[in-house]
C-alpha cells in the first residue's frame, strides 16, 4: 500500500468508512473515470448505475486494488491512500461478489469459502480439519438465512444460493463493504428477492453495500442512495424518494428516454412452430404443448430451472427430445442436430453469449459468416471478399460499433457482441427466432435497439420466442407471455393479463385466481 | 506466412549454417537428398497430426499404424501377389477406417482422444507383431517393383531433367515432392476452405460452433480420418524406404515426432491454432537436428535429449518473445496517447 502518512481522524459515527476524492483514470484514448468523489457510510446501501462503459468497472478495479488511479485519494477510516493494493483492499474489509461467480463447483460450500485458508491439523501432514471448517462456516450461512449446509456441493446449488456462498465468503473476511457487481442479472424473480433480503440483512449489521445493477427496479427497492455514472463522470446522486426509474434513466442517458417498447402486434399470423407433448431430458415426465405464431413475440417466463432453456435447446436441435415432437408450419420436423434447425430457418440467440453465441477468438467477420459459410464459398473455398461485404452490411444495419471487423469478437463490448450474434442469423432468412435472455448484462441503449429489432422481425412475419427472467422486459416486449414451471407450460397470458403478479403465480405453479 | 513461421525458418537457417560451418558435409548433395527424403516421410503424417491437434485432440497411434499397415502392405505385395496399386488402396482404406473408428469413439462415445489413441497405439502394435509372428516382414530375394520403387524411393534431378542432362544439381527424392504437393492441398483445405474454417471454429470453441449450426462431430471425425489416411500413405513410403519391417520397433515414437513438429510449428494442444507451413517447418527442424547429431559426432544415444532440449528452448523463447511484444505494444499505445492527454488537459 502506498500510504502517505496522515493524521487519522477520530472515527466518529458520522465518519464515512470510505471516502473517494477526485479519482481519475485514463487509458490510451479514453478517460475511464474523471474527478470522481463519493462517500460510503457504514450500513449504507449505494446503488451504482450507468450504461456499459460509463466507468463502473474502472471504479471497481480501483477499489479492488487491481489498478491505481492517476489522481485522487482513497480514504479508509480517514486514512488517505493514493492507491490500494489487492491485499490492502482485502485487509481494509472490501469484498467483491462478481457477476461471474468464481466458485469451484466440484468442492463443497465450506471448502469454497475457506479455500486457501483451510484450518489444518495433523502437524506435518497438514490435513484439512473438516470439522472445524464446517463449524466455522455454519454461522456465516445462518447470518444470510441460507437453507443449505456447509457440506453441500456447490454444483447442487442454485445460482442465487451460489451467490450467497460468495457473500458468505466476503463475510468470512470480516468485510465492512461488500460490492455486488450485477448479482441479479442471472437470477429469476423469486431468487432475486432472496438476494435483496440478504442485502438488507447486511445493512442491518452495519455493513456497507455497493450494488451495481442494470435492473433499475431492484435499485429502487433496496438502495439508500444512487450514484449515476456517465462517460466516466458522476452525473448525479439520487436519495430516498428521489430514487425512481425515470430519474435514473434520465441521468444515465443524459436525456429523457424510457426503454422504448414498440407497440404490440395484434394481428398475428398462422402457427409457425409448435410443440406437441414435447418432453425434454431435464423433465422427462412433463409434456410441453405450445404454439408459436408467425409475426408475434411470445415471451417465455419462469424461474431459472423451469425448463425454458432446455426447450430452446430441443427446438434448435442441440438436444434431442425425450418424447413428443415439433412441427414447423404444420409439418412434423426432426432436428437431429443444430444444422437441421438452421436449415429449417430456426435460429437461436443463446443465453451464454461468450461461451456459445460467439467464437471469441475468431474475427467479427468470421463469426458473422460462420452459420452460413457455404454461401460465401465457391467450390468449398471461402471468399473473404464476400464475407467482408456481408460484415459491412451487418455493421451498418445493426450499428455494430467496432473499429475493425477483422478484429477478434472478444474485443467488443457486451452489447456489440450480442449484435454480432444477431448479425449471424439476420444475414440469413429466419423463420423462427429464439432469444434466450437476449439483453442480460447489456446497457439500456443497446437493449432498446434489440427490442426494436425483435419487433421488426415479428412485423416481417418471423415467429419470435423470447426467454427472459426480466419481468419488465417480458411484460413490455411480449405480445403474449407463456409461463413455465417445472418442465411444463402453466399458462399463457394475453397482453392485457400479463402482470407481474399473474406471471409470478404461474411461475411458482399456482393457479391464476 | 505468419511471423511465427518466419521465426522458425530463420532458426532452421541459422542452425543449418552453424552445422555447415563445422561440418561441410551437411551441404553435400547426398546428405541434403537423404534429409529431404526423411522430411518428406515424416511430413506426410505430421500434416495429418496437425489436423487432429487443431480440433484440440491428439493422435498417439501413428507409429503403430505405420508398423501395422507397413507389414500388411509388404505381405500383400511380396507374399500374396496382390498388385501394388490394389495393395496401396487397401492400406489407404484401412487407414481411413482406423481414423473413422477413432473419430466415432471420440465423438459418439465421448471418450477422450488421448485414451482412444493410446489404446490404438497398443492394439495396432500388438496386431502387427502377431501378424508376422514377431518376425520381420520383407521382400524375398529378387522381388522388385520398379514403378512403386520409383514413386516412393526414386529421386529426380530437376535441373538435369529440364536441361536434358546438360547441367546437374541435387537429385530430390520423390517422397519430398509428394509431401510438398500434399502440403499445398492441405494448406488450401485448412486455410481457405469451408471445412478448414469449421476446424478453427471447432478447435477454438466447439460449443459455439455447434450453436452456429455446424455439425461438429463430422468435423472432428473428418480430422481423424485425414490424419489416419495420411499416416497410411506414409506407412507405404516407410515400408519401401526400410524394405524390411521388424514390427516390434518399426515406427516407434513416430507419433511423437509429428506432435513435436506441430508444436514447434505453432500448433496449440488446446486446439484452434496452427498452420500447415508451421508443421512442415517443424518437421524440417526436427530432421535437421537428427542430422546434426550425426554430423557433429554427438553420441547418437543423446539424439532424443537434443531434440527435447531444442523443442523446450524453442517453445520457451517463443513464449517469452510473445510476452515481450505484448509489453512493448502496451507501452507504445500508452506513449501515443500521453501527448494527446496533456494537450487535452491544457
Amino acid at each position: 500500500m502506498t500510504a502517505s502518512a496522515a493524521v487519522p481522524l477520530a472515527g466518529s459515527p458520522t465518519e464515512p468508512f470510505l471516502r473517494l476524492a477526485g479519482l481519475r483514470k485514463a487509458y490510451p484514448g479514453v478517460v475511464a473515470l474523471a474527478d470522481f468523489s463519493m462517500d460510503v457510510h457504514p450500513g449504507e446501501v449505494i446503488g451504482l448505475v450507468g450504461e456499459n462503459g460509463a466507468g463502473k468497472s474502472t471504479l471497481m478495479k480501483i477499489l479492488g486494488g487491481v489498478i491505481a488511479p492517476d489522481r485522487g485519494t482513497i480514504a479508509i477510516d480517514g486514512v488517505p491512500y493514493d492507491a490500494l493494493t489487492v491485499g490492502g483492499s482485502m485487509r481494509a474489509g472490501i469484498a467483491f461478489v462478481h457477476q461471474e461467480l468464481n466458485l469451484f463447483d466440484n468442492l463443497d460450500v465450506a471448502a469454497n469459502i475457506f479455500i486457501g485458508r483451510e484450518p489444518r491439523r495433523g502437524g506435518l501432514l497438514q490435513l484439512v480439519d473438516n470439522d472445524k471448517l464446517h463449524s466455522t462456516v455454519k454461522p456465516f450461512l445462518d447470518r444470510l438465512g441460507a437453507n443449505f449446509s456447509p457440506s453441500t456441493l456447490v454444483s447442487h446449488l442454485s445460482l442465487a444460493q451460489q451467490q450467497m456462498v460468495e457473500i458468505a465468503k466476503a463475510l468470512s473476511f470480516n468485510s465492512r463493504l461488500v460490492i455486488l457487481d450485477e448479482p441479479t442479472s442471472s437470477l429469476p424473480i423469486a431468487e432475486t428477492e432472496k438476494l435483496l433480503q440478504v442485502i438488507r440483512g447486511l445493512k442491518a449489521e452495519g455493513i456497507s453495500v455497493i450494488f451495481i445493477s442494470h435492473r433499475l427496479n431492484e435499485i429502487v427497492g433496496v438502495c439508500d442512495r444512487v450514484v449515476v455514472l456517465r462517460d466516466g463522470r458522476k452525473v448525479g446522486t439520487l436519495e430516498g424518494d428521489a430514487i425512481n426509474h425515470d430519474a435514473m434513466v434520465k441521468l444515465m442517458v443524459g436525456r429523457d428516454l424510457r426503454v422504448a417498447y414498440a407497440p404490440p402486434n395484434i394481428a398475428r399470423g398462422a402457427v409457425a412452430l409448435s410443440a406437441h407433448k414435447l418432453r425434454t431430458g431435464t423433465y422427462p415426465h412433463r409434456e410441453i404443448d405450445l404454439d408459436l405464431h408467425a409475426g408475434e413475440i411470445l415471451g417465455l417466463a419462469g424461474l431459472v430451472g423451469a425448463g425454458r432453456t432446455e426447450l430452446a435447446r430441443v427446438a434448435f436441435g442441440i438436444d434431442s427430445a425425450h418424447g413428443g415432437h415439433l412441427r414447423l408450419d404444420g409439418q412434423p420436423i426432426r432436428l437431429a442436430t443444430s444444422a437441421d434447425a438452421v436449415k429449417a430457418g430456426i435460429f437461436l440467440v443463446p443465453e451464454d453469449r461468450k461461451g456459445t453465441g460467439l467464437v471469441l477468438d475468431l474475427t467479427i467477420t468470421e463469426n458473422i459468416s460462420l452459420p452460413n459459410l457455404p454461401a460465401y464459398a465457391r467450390n468449398r473455398i471461402v471468399s473473404r471478399d464476400a464475407e467482408a461485404k456481408q460484415a459491412e452490411v451487418s455493421k451498418r444495419e445493426l450499428d455494430i460499433r467496432a473499429a475493425d471487423l477483422g478484429g477478434r469478437a472478444a474485443s467488443l463490448s457486451g452489447g456489440n457482441q450480442q449484435k454480432v450474434v444477431l448479425a449471424k442469423w439476420l444475414a440469413m432468412t429466419p423463420r423462427v427466432m429464439i432469444f434466450d435472455e437476449p439483453t442480460r448484462g447489456i446497457d439500456i441503449g443497446a437493449k432498446s435497439e434489440i427490442y426494436k429489432l425483435m419487433r421488426l422481425l415479428a412485423d416481417q412475419g418471423v415467429a419470435v420466442l423470447m426467454i427472459s427472467s426480466d419481468m419488465e422486459e417480458v411484460i413490455g416486449v411480449s405480445d403474449r407471455v407463456a409461463v413455465m414451471h417445472e418442465g411444463h407450460i402453466t399458462g399463457i397470458l394475453d397482453r392485457d393479463q400479463s402482470s407481474e403478479e399473474n406471471i409470478l403465480r404461474l411461475a411458482v405453479g399456482r393457479p391464476l385466481h | 506466412m505468419l511471423k511465427k513461421d518466419l521465426g522458425l525458418l530463420v532458426l532452421i537457417i541459422v542452425v543449418g549454417a552453424v552445422v555447415a560451418i563445422i561440418n561441410p558435409r551437411f551441404l553435400s548433395p547426398i546428405n541434403i537428398a537423404n534429409t529431404a527424403n526423411l522430411v518428406g516421410l515424416f511430413g506426410i503424417f505430421a500434416i495429418g497430426q496437425g489436423f487432429v491437434i487443431m480440433t484440440g485432440g491428439i493422435e498417439l497411434s501413428s507409429g503403430s499404424v505405420i508398423a501395422l499397415l507397413g507389414v500388411i502392405f509388404v505381405d500383400l505385395i511380396a507374399n500374396r501377389g496382390v498388385p501394388w496399386p490394389v495393395a496401396a488402396a487397401i492400406v489407404l482404406i484401412l487407414g481411413f477406417v482406423i481414423g473413422l473408428v477413432h473419430g466415432l469413439l471420440i465423438t459418439r462415445m465421448r471418450l477422450q482422444p488421448f485414451v482412444v489413441t493410446l489404446c490404438g497405439l497398443l492394439i495396432y502394435r500388438g496386431v502387427a507383431r502377431f501378424y508376422t509372428q514377431d518376425g520381420t516382414a520383407g521382400f524375398p530375394f529378387g522381388v522388385n517393383f520398379p514403378d512403386l520403387e520409383w514413386l516412393t524411393t526414386g529421386r529426380t534431378d530437376l535441373i538435369a531433367l529440364a536441361t536434358n542432362g546438360a547441367a546437374r544439381s541435387i537429385p530430390i527424392p520423390h517422397s519430398f515432392f509428394i509431401m510438398l504437393v500434399l502440403a499445398a492441398i492441405m494448406w488450401i483445405v485448412l486455410h481457405r476452405s469451408v471445412f478448414g474454417r469449421y476446424l478453427f471454429a471447432v478447435g477454438k470453441n466447439e460449443e459455439a460452433a455447434r450453436y452456429s449450426g455446424i455439425r461438429t462431430t463430422r468435423v472432428v471425425i473428418a480430422a481423424y480420418i485425414i490424419c489416419a489416411t495420411l499416416t497410411a500413405l506414409a506407412s507405404i513410403f516407410f515400408a519401401m524406404y526400410t524394405r524390411s519391417i521388424l514390427p516390434s520397433g518399426h515406427g516407434n515414437f513416430y507419433e511423437l515426432y509429428a506432435i513435436a513438429a506441430a508444436v514447434l510449428g505453432g500448433f496449440s494442444l488446446r486446439g484452434g491454432e496452427g498452420s500447415i507451413v508451421g508443421v512442415i517447418l517443424g518437421t524440417v527442424l526436427l530432421q535437421e537436428l537428427q542430422n546434426l547429431v550425426n554430423l557433429l559426432g554427438i553420441p547418437s544415444s543423446l539424439n532424443f535429449a537434443v531434440m527435447g532440449g531444442v523443442i523446450l528452448v524453442g517453445v520457451l523463447a517463443d513464449q517469452q518473445f510473445g510476452a515481450y511484444r505484448e509489453r512493448r505494444r502496451v507501452a507504445e499505445a500508452a506513449r501515443q496517447t500521453a501527448p494527446a492527454e496533456s494537450a487535452a488537459a491544457r
